[in-house]
C-alpha cells in the first residue's frame, strides 16, 4: 500500500468508528454532529475536488456527483445514508486504486526485461554503469545471472543464454566467441566479454519495450466505443436524475418530493462510467502484455481485436511453414559405397557449384572439401554436374542425366529433390534433399482449423512440392508457382471474398512485405533482430514457430471475451439499477455497489488477461 | 515532433480520457494520448510549434481536469 492508500484506509476506519458511536448516542443533536464529523472526515477531499472542478467549469465529474448525492441525502434527512454513501465510495476507490496499482505492477513485471546497468572495465576495475552511456564498439562484461544490456558480439567466453524474455522459448541457447547476442537475454553460466554492436536505444530490448508501450496508444474499437459511451452516459444519467426528482412530484398527485429526490440521488451515484473506462483498456493492455511475454508482439489494441475475428490465415510456405533450408533427408547407396562415402563423393563433385543443392550436400558432408581431389568439373546444364573425383569420373544430377547414361536407378516416391550419383557405367545411389516442415506447423494448422479458421498457402514453389506440404499439414487451399506480384493479386482476391473474415498473412517478413501490408493483419515471424520486418508487420513473432500464431489468436479471443463480459456486465448492472431506482426498488447502498462494486469486479476480471492462456 | 511525458498521481481513468480530449482540442497539437495504465502522455505537435509554449497550455488544461495530477516536464 502506498502512503495515500494508507491515509485513505485510516480515514475509512475512523469514519466507521464514528458512525458506530453515533448510533449508540441517544441525543439526536449529538448524533447529527457525529454524522457530520464522520462525513467531513471521509469526504473532505471529494468536496474540495468538486468545488475546484466547479471553479474550473468541470461540473459533471464524479466528485461533484458524489457531493450532490450525499448532500441531497442529508437534506432529505437521511443522515446515515449520506455518510455511508461517501464511506462506501471511498472504500470502493481504495479497492480500485489497489487493484489498478497491482495490475500496473504485474504488467511491469511482465515487461521487466529492461537491463538496469552494464559492467564496464575502468582503471582495471569492473564497475556498473548506465547502459545509455555505452557507445557502439565499447567493450562490456556480462556476469552469470545478469541480463545482456545491449546487442553485442562475444569477444571472449562461452555460456548458455536464456532468451525466454525475447522469444518465449525456454530452452537455453549456447553461445561462444563471435556469436551475436541480443539484449534482454539472460546469461546463465560463464563471464562474457562483449563488444556492443548497437546503442542501448537501438538495441532489441529497447525496441521491444517501446513497441509494447506504444501498443496501448493504438486504441481498439471497443476502447473508442467506451470513451464515446462515457462521454454521453454521465450527462444523460444526470439529466434523467433531475427529471426524476422534479417531474413526478409536480405531475403525479400524492407523490412525495423526498421520495423522488431519494431515487434521483441513486441515479447520481450510479452515473460514473469508471468501471468501463478502466477495465476495457486494462484488458487489452493485459492481453498485449501477456502475449509479449510469450514472444508475440502485438502493435496495438486494434490489432488484438482484429486478430480475434480472424477468418482466414494465409501462410507463406518457405521459411514460414517449412524451415526454408534444404537438407539431406537420407541417402540410399546401391551397394559399392557406404552412405557416408556416397555423400562425400557427391559433395566433392559439387565443389565448384553454387547451386543450393551443392550447399546442402556440403553441409551434410560436414567437412571442408579438399579441392585437390576434384578436377575437370563440368556443369551439365539442367541435368547436373560431372567431375573427376580422386581420378574417377562422377556424375551427380537428376533422372534425365541417368537416362542419358542408360543407367537404371531405384525409384523414390518421397517429395523433394532426388540427386542421383553415378560413374559412367555404374549407378552408385541416390540422395534425397528436401525442405523440412517445421515441427509445430502441423499442430498450428490443426488448431487454427479447430477454431473455424480457413487456411491458405501461397508459394513460389513448384506445384507438386507445394501440394505435398499442403496435404501433409492439412491446409485447405494452396496456390503454387506464384511470383511476388501474383501473391499480392491472390491476396486481393482472398480479401474480396465476403466469407473470408479478417485475413491474416503470415510470412518471414523479408520477401513478403507487399503482401504483409496488403492483408488485414500482417504477421512477421523469426523477426528477432530484423528491424525492417518489425516495421512492416502489425504483429511480430519473435521466434520462428508458426504455432505462436494460434497462441496469439487464443490470447486475442480470450481478451475480447473478457472485454465483452465487462462491457455487458457493467452496463447491464448499471441499467438494471437505474430501472430499479426509478421505481424506488433500490436503496442508496445498492447504488453504491452498482458503481464501485462493479468497477472493482470488472478490474479483477480484466486482470485475468494477464495470465498466460492455457492450451485449449 | 512527438514527445512523451510521465504523469504522477493520475488516479482516475475517466479523467485521463478527459485530459486526452482537452489536449487534442488544442490547435497546436496534431495528436495526443494519455495512457492511464502507464501513467504517461504522448503529444505530437504540428510542424513548427514550440513545445515549451504548448506544454504551458497543456499543464493548465490538465490542472483543470485533474488538479492532483502532475506532469513531469
Amino acid at each position: 500500500m502506498t502512503r495515500g492508500q494508507k491515509k485513505r484506509l485510516i480515514r475509512i476506519i475512523v469514519c466507521a468508528a464514528l458512525l458506530v458511536i453515533a448510533y449508540l448516542m441517544p441525543q439526536p443533536t449529538v448524533r447529527l454532529v457525529l454524522f457530520g464529523a464522520a462525513y467531513l472526515l471521509v469526504g473532505y477531499d471529494v468536496i474540495l475536488k468538486s468545488l475546484r472542478g466547479i471553479a474550473h467549469g468541470q461540473v459533471f465529474d464524479e466528485n461533484f456527483l458524489m457531493l450532490v448525492a450525499t448532500v441531497g441525502a442529508f437534506l432529505i434527512g437521511q443522515y446515515p445514508e449520506g455518510v455511508f454513501v461517501m464511506l462506501f465510495y471511498q472504500i470502493g476507490e481504495l479497492f480500485q486504486d489497489i487493484a489498478v496499482a497491482r495490475s500496473r505492477r504485474s504488467i511491469a513485471q511482465l515487461m521487466d526485461i529492461r537491463p538496469d546497468y552494464v559492467n564496464i572495465m575502468q582503471d582495471g576495475e569492473m564497475i556498473q554503469s548506465d547502459p545509455d552511456e555505452v557507445a557502439v564498439g565499447d567493450v562490456f562484461y556480462v556476469k552469470p545471472g545478469e541480463k545482456v544490456p545491449l546487442d553485442a558480439v562475444i569477444l571472449e567466453g562461452h555460456s548458455a543464454l536464456d532468451m525466454a524474455a525475447l522469444t518465449g522459448e525456454s530452452v537455453p541457447v549456447s553461445v561462444s566467441e563471435g556469436t551475436e547476442i541480443l539484449s534482454g537475454s539472460v546469461n546463465l553460466q560463464g563471464l562474457l566479454q562483449c563488444r556492443a554492436t548497437k546503442e542501448f536505444g537501438e538495441s532489441t530490448v529497447s525496441k521491444i519495450l517501446q513497441l509494447v508501450e506504444e501498443a496501448s496508444d493504438k486504441k481498439s474499437r471497443s476502447e473508442n466505443f467506451i470513451t464515446r459511451f462515457a462521454h454521453y452516459y454521465t450527462p444523460t444519467v444526470v439529466i434523467l436524475a433531475v427529471l426524476l426528482a422534479v417531474i413526478p412530484p409536480l405531475l403525479v398527485p400524492g407523490a412525495e418530493w423526498k421520495d423522488w429526490i431519494g431515487r434521483a440521488l441513486i441515479f447520481l451515484v450510479i452515473s460514473c462510467p469508471c468501471a468501463l473506462v478502466i477495465s476495457v483498456p486494462l484488458s487489452f493492455f493485459g492481453g498485449i502484455g501477456g502475449a509479449s511475454s510469450q514472444g508475440i508482439l502485438i502493435k496495438g489494441g486494434n490489432y488484438l481485436e482484429a486478430l480475434a475475428r480472424t477468418g482466414t490465415v494465409v501462410f507463406d510456405k518457405t521459411g514460414t511453414l517449412t524451415r526454408g533450408v534444404f537438407r539431406v533427408q537420407y541417402c540410399l547407396s546401391a551397394g559399392r559405397l557406404s552412405n557416408e562415402e556416397l555423400i562425400e563423393t557427391a559433395a566433392l563433385a559439387e565443389t565448384y557449384s553454387s547451386h543450393p543443392i551443392a550447399q546442402s550436400l556440403q553441409q551434410a558432408y560436414g567437412k571442408a572439401v579438399d579441392p585437390e581431389r576434384v578436377k575437370d568439373a563440368e556443369d551439365l546444364s539442367g541435368r547436373g554436374i560431372s567431375a573427376l573425383v580422386d581420378g574417377e569420373r562422377i556424375y551427380v544430377g537428376n533422372r534425365k542425366l541417368m537416362d542419358e547414361l542408360h543407367l537404371g536407378t531405384e525409384a523414390c516416391s518421397d517429395m523433394g529433390t532426388v540427386v542421383y550419383v553415378a560413374t559412367p557405367t555404374e549407378y552408385l545411389g541416390l540422395i534425397l534433399i528436401a525442405d523440412e516442415i517445421k515441427p509445430d506447423a502441423e499442430d498450428a494448422v490443426a488448431e487454427l482449423k479447430a477454431g473455424q479458421i480457413r487456411t491458405i498457402m501461397l508459394t513460389g514453389d513448384r506445384e507438386e512440392a507445394a501440394q505435398d506440404v499442403a496435404h501433409r499439414l492439412g491446409i485447405d487451399r494452396c496456390y503454387a508457382g506464384l511470383l511476388p506480384a501474383d501473391k499480392v493479386a491472390r491476396m486481393e482476391a482472398i480479401l474480396k471474398d465476403p466469407d473470408a473474415g479478417k485475413v491474416v498473412f503470415m510470412g518471414d517478413g523479408i520477401n513478403d512485405a507487399p503482401v504483409l501490408s496488403r492483408a488485414d493483419l500482417g504477421v512477421a515471424m523469426g523477426a528477432i533482430g530484423s528491424d525492417a520486418a518489425i516495421e512492416a508487420a502489425d504483429i511480430v513473432i519473435m521466434n520462428d514457430e508458426p504455432g505462436k500464431l494460434a497462441t496469439a489468436i487464443r490470447i486475442s479471443r480470450f481478451t475480447l471475451r473478457i472485454v465483452k463480459e465487462n462491457i455487458i456486465f457493467a452496463i447491464g448492472v448499471k441499467v438494471l439499477f437505474l430501472i430499479l431506482a426509478a421505481f424506488g426498488l433500490t436503496t442508496i447502498w445498492m447504488g453504491v455497489f452498482a458503481d464501485v462494486g462493479v468497477a472493482v469486479l470488472a478490474i479483477l476480471n480484466a486482470l485475468r488477461c494477464l495470465k498466460p492462456v492455457k492450451e485449449s | 515532433m512527438k514527445k512523451v511525458f510521465k504523469l504522477e498521481d493520475l488516479d482516475c481513468a475517466n479523467c485521463a480520457a478527459k485530459m486526452e480530449n482537452a489536449i487534442k482540442g488544442l490547435p497546436e497539437v496534431r495528436d495526443a494520448s494519455v495512457n492511464f495504465l502507464l501513467q504517461k502522455m504522448t503529444i505530437e505537435l504540428e510542424d513548427g510549434e514550440d513545445i515549451d509554449a504548448v506544454m504551458k497550455k497543456v499543464v493548465k488544461l490538465c490542472r483543470k481536469v485533474e488538479p492532483d495530477c502532475r506532469i513531469l516536464l
